[in-house]
């Protein structure tokens, strides 16, 4: 029952509540189908998140014309109460987080008809998956503390199981590092929310939204610091961001692919979310800035030194976190606006990349470039697919990438200041290093002439433990599963020494095919296009994120929306 | 007050002691050290509710003021529910990698791997990189070492099956450990070939970029 509504808000509210609830209802329906009636399975899946795209957008009209969306969890008023809460910054992360998460889950369901994945593996994939929707839109929605770390808690635990599926050596290796990393900032986080709770006796956020003015400077800044710090990891910017590139390859590629596009991103709603409601004004800027620098810097120059396609755009997702961190740390109107904008074309377009390298790598094999060759010319749909995003990433104008980094840079042309200055040539300089870095993997693996084994077409290799002696093709092809691994420490595959770091099919096998499956092309280029309209619809969405920003920064809305006051 | 100070000096060494499981290398033994932070967080949590009192439960007899503050009662209650769940999953985790590695020890990091076979083996680079005529015979010395050292231990316990070396059988610890060796020595072998062709083509950016076709 949903009870004492502020007023003007009448039935939009019952709706904040379903972007958690209906994933959250359909993977325990899936969980009780089992591995029965799959076309029923991927019925559910794929009406349920376009359903929650569909509420999405209503709450975004919704909270942009009317105000923030309330809804009280059982009638129970803030202090005491869980609170869902759907600005106009939450409504356009959730739009865009259901828009692409549609579109991995057709993905993913066309790769697992093609590849007839149909038992274990597909079955855990997808309750598992919404239940990591389910999470993402409760961070999103979340309208305190505590509930935001239940979010977070319930998106990484889906994340575990996604990122293990199959229990291969590599990704169980990856999970481990990935699971301890997660677990860790999760117990600071539930210690930053005690030090919250102890200080200000409240963890709702519209109620701590001045809270932190009347407190000692000390108490507030160690309060703001480990909060920064849990989001910091979650987000992954730099000293912190190291588990990012070891872990996410390993994956399926629509697993990676989602990950790469929201995890990290909402981290940075969290940031963006505590800067401006809990501390506002400029305290740590100085020490944002410096992060944001070396995630920029740092970042694009792992990502030069990779040979492996998935690596070097792990590398290249740690990089462009810096710029919404920059865009954060400015803590002006501008600035927020250009770093919601970026979160905006970003998620879209590292989901994009990732997605792609999912069809590249079934198509060659591997996605190690010094391998790699041809593409373009076996598959110029793939090429064609490729190559948008990854100058789209590089910020090549018109397109979106190009249009968030300008707006960032005019950001801090506006604010001036010598550190500013510092980022927004080590900007242009990251902007310039990805777009030699992506054209590296251009030329590598799409422009150049294609080994002779890429014309080898439809084999579909098996995870038997291949001898070294074998014939060096083999060799390559060579599943790193394999039930009868050696023995005795240490021991590393071949394959993940020579820098491949995983296959990218549910169970971990290595699956070729000639042109990519329709049923996969078509989310992936719907993706892309998805990230172009973002240049054609730049005037309304930069007014849009303006709009965002102007709330974030007034704070007033939002507090009153919940409390009434 | 007593009852605070002993909360947050409690939960302050479970931190410590988690920390000390956390840094050692069995897996198992990292799940026990994040349960045991997760506890003592939990505790750090209970402190925040103030001086102790009666149980939320029994407002109706007690009162409101008499009772102790209900709502970190209720977010440790939510924490322990997520780290029983998540400490179930990095069990089945370890248990998972011990099936699989026989140990498990959370492995080295590949990057750092490579670094170290790129450090130990510096000299054999420099003859690496004196173009692909050495990197023949040196392939061919390579395949001689490994068959030298499966063949003897192929004499001494006879694990071979007809010739092959596919199914060895399971207890012969004697092939198993030739094999490992061998195995080591071809991964350090093809890490540092790959290594070395990267470096050799990737020398000039312009290289990279233009010459990709040639």
């Amino acid at each position: 029952m949903i009870a004492a509504l502020p007023p003007g808000s009448d039935t939009g509210s019952a709706l904040v509540a379903l972007p958690v609830i209906l994933p959250l209802f359909a993977a325990g329906l899936k969980l009780g189908i089992g591995v029965r009636l799959q076309r029923t399975q991927r019925v559910i899946s794929t009406v349920v998140l376009a359903t929650v795209l569909a509420v999405a957008l209503v709450l975004l009209v919704d909270a942009d014309t009317h105000g923030p969306q309330v809804m009280y969890a059982g009638g129970w008023q803030p202090p005491v109460g869980i609170v869902l809460v759907a600005d106009r910054l939450s409504a356009l992360m959730l739009v865009i987080s259901s828009a692409v998460t549609l579109c991995v889950l057709l993905y993913s369901v066309g790769q697992g008809m093609a590849d007839q994945e149909e038992g274990t593996p597909m079955s855990v994939f997808h309750p598992s998956y919404l239940v990591l929707v389910a999470g993402v839109s409760d961070t999103f929605l979340a309208g305190d503390l505590f509930n935001l770390y239940v979010g977070f808690e319930i998106m990484l635990t889906a994340s575990y199981v996604l990122l293990t599926l199959g229990g291969t050596v590599t990704r169980i290796r990856a999970g481990a590092t990935y699971a301890i990393v997660s677990l860790l900032s999760s117990v600071l986080f539930l210690a930053a929310v005690a030090v919250v709770y102890a200080a200000t006796g409240t963890v709702t956020m519209a109620e701590l939204a001045g809270r932190f003015d009347e407190l000692p400077d000390g108490v507030a800044v160690l309060a703001q610091i480990s909060l920064l710090t849990v989001f910091c990891t979650k987000a992954a910017v730099f000293p912190l961001a190291a588990w990012l590139p070891d872990s996410y390859p390993t994956a399926p590629a629509p697993v990676t692919a989602v990950f790469a596009g929201l995890l990290t991103k909402v981290g940075i709603y969290a940031m963006l979310r505590t800067q401006t409601l809990l501390f506002p004004g400029d305290r740590l800027s100085d020490v944002l800035m410096v992060l944001a620098l070396f995630s920029l810097l740092v970042g694009i120059l792992g990502a030069v030194a990779q040979t492996d396609l998935k690596r070097l755009l792990s590398f290249t997702l740690v990089s462009h976190i810096g710029f919404m961190v920059f865009g954060i740390a400015l803590a002006t109107r501008a600035g927020f606006a250009g770093a919601v904008f970026y979160v905006v074309h970003h998620i879209t377009v590292q989901t994009t990349l990732f997605l792609v390298v999912g069809l590249v790598e079934r198509r060659g094999v591997t996605t190690d470039l010094r391998r790699l060759g041809g593409i373009a010319k076996l598959s110029p749909a793939l090429g064609l697919v490729f190559f948008v995003p990854a100058m789209n990433l590089a910020g090549v104008p018109p397109l979106p990438g190009f249009l968030g980094k300008f707006g960032l840079m005019r950001a801090g042309v506006v604010q001036g200041g010598a550190m500013v200055y510092v980022l927004i040539a080590a900007g242009a300089a990251t902007s310039l290093l990805t777009l030699y870095a992506l054209a590296k993997a251009w030329n590598l693996g799409f422009w150049r002439a294609a080994p002779p084994q890429l014309y080898v077409v439809g084999v579909v290799l098996d995870t038997v433990e291949t001898d070294e002696e074998d014939s060096p093709s083999e060799q390559e092809a060579g599943g790193d599963q394999g039930g009868a691994a050696p023995g005795g420490s240490g021991a590393v595959d071949v394959d993940v020494l020579e820098g491949r770091a995983g296959t990218a099919s549910f169970g971990g096998r290595a699956i070729t095919t000639g042109q990519p499956p329709a049923a996969m092309l078509v989310p992936t280029a719907a993706l892309v296009a998805f990230g172009l309209l973002f240049t054609v619809l730049a005037g309304p969405l930069s007014s849009l994120t303006a709009r965002v920003a102007g709330e974030l920064t007034a704070r007033t809305p939002y507090v009153t929306a919940v409390t009434g006051r | 007050m007593n009852e605070t100070v002993a909360l947050v000096a409690t939960g302050g060494a479970l931190i410590a002691a988690g920390t000390v499981l956390l840094l050692s290398r069995p897996l198992t033994r990292i799940v026990l050290g994040t349960v045991v932070i997760g506890n003592g967080v939990n505790l750090l949590l209970l402190s925040t509710s103030g001086a102790a009192a009666r149980a939320p439960l029994l407002y109706r007899v007690f009162g409101p003021r008499r009772i102790a503050d209900p709502l970190p009662q209720a977010f440790v209650l939510t924490a322990i529910v997520i780290t029983l769940a998540l400490t179930a999953f990095l069990s089945a985790m370890a248990y998972r990698a011990w099936q699989l590695s026989g140990t498990d020890d959370v492995q080295d990091d590949v990057e750092d791997l490579r670094v170290a076979y790129r450090a130990e083996h510096g000299e054999d680079r420099e003859e690496h990189r004196e173009g692909g005529a050495r990197r023949l015979p040196m392939e061919r010395e390579r395949r001689a070492r490994r068959r030298e050292l499966l063949g003897a231990a192929e004499e001494d316990g006879q694990a071979g099956e007809g010739g092959t070396l596919r199914h060895p059988r399971r207890s012969d610890t004697h092939f198993h450990e030739a094999r490992r060796r061998a195995r080591a020595e071809t991964r350090a072998h093809h890490a540092l070939g790959a290594r070395t062709e990267d470096e050799t083509a990737g020398d000039d950016m312009w290289e990279t970029i233009l010459g990709a076709d040639r």
